[in-house]
């Protein structure tokens, strides 16, 4: 298959209201058994268990790379819910994937400031580039791309997630570069926070366990540029002019060779310029869940 | 002509302008940002760091709560609701745990100020969490971290371990008897959730919903208990307070609103970043210091503190920043987001985004906010699509009426606010884009390269 098909393309499972589907399969014994003990552990911190559920989605979706009805199930086992109560959280959230994705998921931040400062033209550029629509992963499964709403960094705009760690001021070239050097496999540093680590790795870290590579705390120091202006300002230090060495992203070699049109329209609807930032499904169903509504019943 | 001169000449000049940065800004939680590995408790302190809280817990805990009540902190969140007060509504001797649960779930557009303050400095928040625990008699805390910030999280997580080890959190505090364990929880990905009463839901874990108050949670807030809610900056303001004065406080803002803040300039700016300083700097202060708009264009609209607050444009330049100075120019404090935008961008492309967001992250509570946010955004890029009629800019302000005040949470509030801003300044504007004109606007003018590109004219 060329691509995983994103949410909104998925065509809507047969209603049914015949047999309810089987109960999802457990982890095997030795994957369970290492769960039990992490998801022991997130619980214990908590005055009331049910405050560990989105901790622990965290922790299955590091397991698996993705939320999956194993370990929906196993979320409200440990918990004491349903699988509709489990289910119901985890769609409500829009960090928990509902499907396989990439070792990196790549977010451009489309919100009206990084929009307008050039993230729409970055994330039509990275769809042309990887060959992907918004909540699409690459055929060689490294590279989950979509547009995300802002991340609190918009002195940097325009910017970029990968796997949740800040890429600052990006350009349509800088973000292709960005891409292909995880497409190769090479070691890519975001310009605030550690080394990139997989997806999987991330989620464990959401789910509590912290980071314990050496160097991952202290890496890209103590902030960025940005949050150092006014400081630089109020000791008399002189602020910089908006230059080209401010603009052009650190992963670029040069400036842009290629100006992007940045039309939002281009690659929509006519019509419809912004429409790729429509609201998603948000309450689709797992494809792999064609649960009928009786299906609780048979769990 | 200048570069100072470019952002608009539409007020008054002479307001402001001439003071020195170093006069007009006050670094005090961005103080030592540029010093090595500023996150460390060893750095913090040397930069006197834990020194406001053994004042604290040398004082009782409701002198505690009256003297951050004199300071006049009010939260830096967007409400700006007393902070002291917040603490003084804890009831006492309830026999119930209390709790205090910090909004570190930073996501209204624009706003950018608590992430960086917790990746250069998580300490000051911490230290403020044992004092405002020691103040409400809690032994239990909660960071509820966005999840979208892995950086942070990681720099949060290293700090509560440093500051267990220390003897600051934990079992008996500096010998106080204060014990205190401190959580910190990343969300999943959802704005709603920095609504103080869906947050609370969302930590009990389940879907990020708005509560219906009273009761408020101070009276019943986490796990139906007595629970203080304060955004990231408010708390990590709190040390300083204690440690210099509230008298020093005070002598920075006004009467009613005193203190130091963040200020977060974005957009078509000379040098975006965040600017501490007393509040009630204006807009063309922090411009003049700083640079200006980006050379060569004019501030067209800006937003005072995030997107669900009510635009301003040149008019407004030399509006006092503060909680009393922006109400009454018709806008809200809000996050002190100040995104800034030049005459290259369409207002109603703008609009349209921030109403996409808001449909999206409506929760689907309330039925005014659910529906209305889908419809004005149907509206809006039918609009923006040239596919508008002039009644639609009507039915805009009627929808926008409906959401108004009409849902448990103040998000369609927010959603409402670009709507009447955005048409009340920019009527005409909306008008242009009627009936098969479309945008009249080039998107490729107003990228960060746009003025770089020598090919711009291609484009344009």
């Amino acid at each position: 298959m060329t691509t995983v098909s994103s949410r909104g393309q998925t065509p809507e499972p047969p209603t049914s209201l015949g047999m309810p589907a089987l109960p999802a399969p457990d982890y095997p014994a030795e994957v369970r058994a290492r769960l039990e003990a992490d998801a022991k552990e997130v619980i214990a911190r908590y005055p009331g268990p049910r405050s560990a559920l989105l901790p622990l989605l965290h922790l299955v979706q590091a397991e698996e790379g993705h939320v999956t009805r194993t370990g929906i199930r196993f979320c409200a086992e440990q918990l004491d819910l349903t699988t509709a109560e489990v289910t119901a959280v985890s769609t409500f959230y829009s960090m928990y994937r509902r499907k396989a994705g990439g070792d990196y998921q790549v977010g451009v931040c489309t919100n009206t400031l990084c929009a307008v400062m050039g993230g729409d033209a970055i994330f039509e550029e990275l769809k042309e580039h990887l060959g992907v629509g918004n909540g699409e992963t690459t055929e060689d499964g490294a590279v989950s791309l979509e547009h995300i709403e802002c991340n609190a960094a918009c002195d940097f705009a325009p910017v970029v997630m990968v796997n949740w760690e800040f890429f600052d001021n990006q350009t349509p070239e800088s973000a292709r570069q960005l891409v292909d050097d995880l497409r190769a496999g090479r070691t890519v540093e975001p310009t605030r926070g550690a080394p990139l680590c997989t997806f999987k790795e991330t989620a464990r870290m959401l789910a509590g366990f912290p980071d314990e590579r050496p160097g991952a705390v202290e890496a890209t120091g103590s902030a960025g540029p940005a949050s150092l202006i006014g400081l630089r300002l109020a000791k008399g230090e002189v602020a910089p002019g908006r230059g080209a060495g401010h603009v052009v992203s650190p992963r670029t070699a040069g400036p842009a060779e290629e100006p992007p049109s940045g039309h939002p329209g281009e690659q929509a609807p006519p019509g419809h310029p912004s429409s790729h930032d429509a609201p998603q499904e948000t309450s689709a169903s797992d494809d792999q869940h064609p649960a009928g509504p009786t299906a609780e019943e048979g769990e | 002509m200048t570069v100072a001169a470019d952002y608009g000449g539409a007020s008054r000049p002479q307001a402001g302008g001439e003071a020195s940065p170093e006069k007009l800004l006050a670094p005090v939680l961005s103080a030592f940002w540029d010093q090595p590995e500023s996150w460390t408790l060893e750095t913090y302190r040397r930069h006197e760091g834990y020194e406001g809280l053994r004042k604290a817990l040398a004082m009782p805990p409701d002198d505690v709560i009256a003297y951050v009540k004199d300071s006049g902190l009010r939260g830096r969140g967007g409400a700006g609701f007393p902070t002291g007060m917040k603490w003084q509504f804890i009831p006492q001797g309830d026999g119930k745990p209390h709790y205090l649960v910090v909004n570190a779930d930073e996501s209204e557009p624009g706003t950018c100020k608590d992430i960086p303050l917790l990746f250069a400095n998580p300490h000051s928040l911490i230290e403020g969490i044992v004092i405002a625990c020691h103040a409400i008699r809690s032994n239990h805390a909660f960071i509820y971290l966005r999840g979208e910030v892995v950086p942070v999280l990681r720099r949060l997580h290293e700090a509560v371990r440093e500051a267990y080890a220390a003897g600051f959190l934990g079992k008996n505090i500096l010998g106080s008897g204060l014990d205190l364990d401190v959580i910190v929880h990343a969300g999943a990905g959802a704005y709603i959730c920095g609504e103080e009463t869906a947050l609370l839901d969302s930590l009990e874990g389940r879907r990020g919903q708005p509560r219906l108050r009273p009761p408020f949670p101070a009276v019943a807030g986490l796990y139906a208990c007595p629970t203080v809610v304060n955004n990231v900056e408010s708390i990590a303001s709190v040390p300083a307070i204690l440690n210099k004065g509230k008298d020093w406080f005070r002598s920075m803002g006004s009467e009613k609103s005193p203190g130091f803040t963040l200020y977060s300039l974005s957009g078509h700016v000379a040098n975006p970043g965040q600017y501490e300083a007393p509040l009630g700097i204006t807009l063309r202060q922090l411009l003049d210091m700083s640079g200006g708009m980006r050379r060569g264009h004019r501030l067209k609209f800006w937003t005072p503190g995030g997107s669900s607050t009510p635009m301003f444009t040149d008019e407004h330049l030399d509006v006092p920043l503060d909680y009393e100075g922006v109400g009454a120019a018709g806008s809200m404090l809000g996050t002190k987001a100040l995104q800034c935008f030049d005459e290259t961008t369409c207002v109603v492309r703008a609009v349209t985004r921030w109403t996409e967001f808001y449909a999206h992250e409506s929760c689907g509570k309330c039925t005014p906010c659910r529906e209305g946010t889908y419809w004005l955004v149907q509206l809006l890029r039918d609009i923006e699509a040239g596919k508008g009629v002039p009644a639609d800019l009507d039915k805009l302000n009627d929808i926008a009426d409906n959401i108004n005040g009409k849902s448990f949470c103040a998000l369609g509030d927010g959603a409402a606010s670009p709507i009447f801003s955005s048409l009340q300044y920019f009527r005409e504007e909306y008008e242009q884009h009627l009936t098969g004109k479309g945008c009249p606007f080039d998107p490729a003018r107003s990228t960060l390269w746009a003025d770089n590109d020598a090919h711009l004219g291609v484009n344009a």
